[in-house]
């Protein structure tokens, strides 16, 4: 066995931009070369142009389960690695398989082939990504339920973004080139507005650009340790390392906490934790996935016992060496109880020395 | 925050908004290939959307080639109509000039123009081929052109930081704004270095600061595309993509802690730095001369300082970050109640007004 194999993905910012088309064409040009390529996975679309790239390509079938009396067809992970290529071609990297599937979603299907010494080449669209999921709420009013993880992105070997602009999407959405006419016309009157598409073109050129970024980073690692790149390096005041610690509750809104909280700490190299205080069976489902989903985007939780939420969390931070906390907007007290603090003004006056923000909600 | 809001533009603007939009309409749409080094493959690209255009039945013509065509292009090159551009040869140099007149004789729908950023030897009709794409444009013919990043005058400080190299010509940014379109070639250098064994290619690390340098620089065009397009359509302003962080100044806050903390975000984010304080009369003399300490200090750190009227501070600081579509809020505090339990301190009304923006506290430090 050679180890485990590496990722390469294709991020594009809408369904049409030619992530599949690029990622066949690639596969196409390995194959000439004699590389050992199959195709894992593969979605047609009934795209002609696409469909006419994998000629000569070896298939894998795929697998045929029944769920609810419907049939489906997911990659065969299984045969893939059974078959065990070199190369393995896997289409839309955020997918969820059916229910009965071995494994919860695709990504999880394409590091079980990495596992067994197989390179992937995979493709998504930036609208998938968990960090930018209330941002692309905000732009564009849809809610994408799809996500993957950051660091599984983060992983991935290379990125490449695949470029095409909104006029020309339009354009061959109006052609009936990524779906039939009528399925067309309604997408061009709800997702893809030249609007929608603008803002997540932005958001996946700017993704790309970080991960680049991130990649060069940690190349440099050694020479330029805890140093930010283009940031002159002040010898009087040593770049402490920041840490991030995300204060969870029941509320819905923590969602939105979390993500904002762990693209912070993402971006600015700290340490992220997560932190819930509070009685345990108190709206202990709503706390428990929250404090499953951070732990999904590898954040460190923790549950602390008791009433003293803001005694709690101060003590807590102060241990733990946090620099910033991480908080929801308290909500607001009956007019009867004005006179008292909210938990947000304890935790001000509490952990004076610590930096905390306050995050709102991100709506339409 | 609702992100659509009607704004009523005065009308001196309605008037260059039409006169812009006119002169639009006639001109011909420009489409740009970017790319963050040569073999990226951004001639291939442009090329082929030329085929794909004659294959849909628009009259397309190649008006610039660069030397070295590979096959691949040169494959589509022999199904499509060359305007052959004149070589000239000035001073020693070669030159290969447009054919304009040529061109405007055959005027075709679309003109695909390789090597943007070329020069015209002194004498011809424009020193810049960029000039002469312009023209064209204004004769209502698209054109569809190719330009590398190191060939960007704004960016070539950059880019020379990067590489040690900087190219003789080069094109004005503002070109790129003006464009319909622009698309971005992207590829991973490992690809670019296999394609072909290019001596004068810099090396991986190079060329992914170039990349990202390229992918930012077009995240920042489409920016302003999409904030012109809501303008244009009487839609406010609303996020983008970028992260914008607004450090409000007073004369007792940490300024030095907040700016700080900003120009590194700034920095990691790539994203916008700006700076408020909202004018007091009253100020004492003593509180002046701290509030001009931090203004300096923001200025030096490459913050856009903003200096905000209005009565109250509260209304006017989060009238100004929905205006400038801030996404994170700086603010100093104290740690100590407000002066009264029954009014709401600023902060808190601060919080409470934050719609769509992050608000971090900062304490005031030891002093305070």
């Amino acid at each position: 066995m050679s180890g485990r194999g590496k990722l390469k993905v294709y991020l594009g910012y809408a369904a049409g931009v030619g992530k599949t088309y690029r990622m066949l064409e690639e596969a196409q040009e390995l194959r000439q070369k004699g590389a050992d390529i199959v195709i894992g996975y593969f979605e047609p679309h009934g795209r002609k142009e696409t469909i006419a790239k994998t000629e000569g390509l070896e298939v894998v079938p795929r697998r045929v389960l029944i769920y609810n009396g419907s049939q489906f067809e997911e990659m065969d992970s299984e045969a893939v690695i059974r078959r065990k290529p070199q190369i393995a071609v896997v289409d839309e990297f955020a997918h969820t398989n059916v229910p009965g599937s071995e494994r919860v979603k695709r990504w999880q299907d394409v590091h079980a082939l990495q596992e067994a010494g197989i390179d992937v080449i995979t493709t998504m669209n930036v609208q998938h990504l968990e960090s930018l999921n209330d941002q692309v709420f905000h732009a564009t009013g849809i809610r994408v339920r799809e996500t993957v993880p950051d660091w599984v992105v983060d992983e991935a070997d290379e990125l490449v973004f695949v470029d095409l602009t909104p006029r020309a999407l339009r354009n061959r959405l109006e052609r009936g080139v990524v779906y039939s006419q009528e399925k067309a016309r309604r997408a061009m009157e709800n997702f893809f507005t030249e609007t929608n598409l603008t803002a997540l073109r932005e958001m996946a050129l700017r993704h790309t650009a970080h991960e680049v970024e991130e990649k060069l980073d940690a190349a440099g690692a050694a020479a330029m340790l805890g140093e930010v790149p283009g940031e002159p390096s002040d010898p009087q005041t040593p770049v402490k390392k920041e840490r991030i610690l995300i204060c969870l509750t029941g509320r819905p809104s923590s969602a939105i906490l979390i993500r904002r909280g762990k693209r912070v700490a993402d971006y600015i190299h700290a340490d992220c934790l997560a932190v819930h205080v509070g009685d345990p069976t108190h709206d202990r489902d709503a706390v428990e996935r929250h404090m499953s989903f951070a732990r999904n985007l590898r954040i460190d939780t923790h549950v602390l016992p008791g009433s003293d939420v803001s005694g709690a969390i101060a003590k807590f931070a102060r241990a733990q060496g946090i620099t910033q906390i991480f908080m929801g907007r308290s909500a607001p007290l009956p007019w009867w109880k004005r006179y008292r603090e909210t938990t947000v003004q304890q935790v001000v006056r509490q952990a004076r020395d610590m930096q905390i923000t306050i995050v709102s909600e991100r709506r339409r | 925050m609702p992100s659509v809001d009607n704004v009523r533009p005065n009308p001196e603007e309605l008037l260059r908004k039409v006169q812009a939009d006119e002169r639009r309409e006639n001109r011909g749409r420009l489409k740009i290939f970017l790319g963050y080094a040569s073999r990226v493959g951004k001639s291939f690209r442009m090329f082929d959307e030329g085929r794909r255009r004659k294959e849909r039945g628009q009259d397309v013509v190649v008006g610039a080639l660069q030397s070295g065509v590979t096959a691949e292009i040169q494959g589509i090159l022999n199904r499509l109509d060359i305007v052959p551009p004149i070589p000239t040869r000035h001073a020693g140099r070669d030159y290969q000039v447009m054919d304009m007149s040529a061109l405007f004789r055959r005027h075709p729908q679309v003109c695909l123009i390789d090597g943007l950023a070329y020069d015209n030897p002194p004498g011809s009709r424009n020193p810049h081929r960029w000039q002469d794409v312009s023209e064209l444009l204004d004769r209502g013919i698209a054109v569809i052109t190719a330009v590398n990043l190191q060939h960007i005058a704004e960016q070539q400080a950059a880019v020379e930081r990067i590489t040690g190299k900087r190219a003789s010509n080069s094109i004005p940014e503002a070109f790129l704004h003006e464009a319909d379109e622009i698309e971005v070639v992207d590829a991973p250098p490992d690809a670019l270095r296999d394609r072909q064994k290019d001596s004068s290619l810099p090396d991986a690390r190079c060329l992914a600061e170039l990349r990202e340098l390229a992918l930012l620089l077009a995240a920042d065009v489409v920016d302003h595309q999409l904030q012109e397009y809501l303008d244009s359509h009487g839609v406010a302003a609303r996020w983008g993509a970028q992260e914008r962080i607004l450090v409000c100044l007073t004369p007792r806050s940490n300024a030095a802690d907040m700016l700080r903390s900003g120009q590194r975000n700034k920095l990691r984010f790539h994203g916008a730095l700006l700076a408020a304080y909202v004018e007091q009369a009253d100020l004492p003399p003593k509180d002046r001369e701290l509030l001009d300490k931090h203004l300096a200090m923001a200025r030096e750190m490459g913050a856009e300082v903003h200096s905000l009227g209005g009565s109250d501070f509260v209304e006017s600081i989060l009238q100004f970050a929905r205006e400038q579509r801030i996404t994170q809020l700086f603010l100093g505090h104290t740690g100590r109640p407000g002066h009264s339990w029954l009014a709401r301190s600023p902060i808190d009304r601060l919080i409470d007004g934050a719609e769509g923006f992050d608000v971090r506290l900062f304490p005031h430090g030891s002093a305070w």
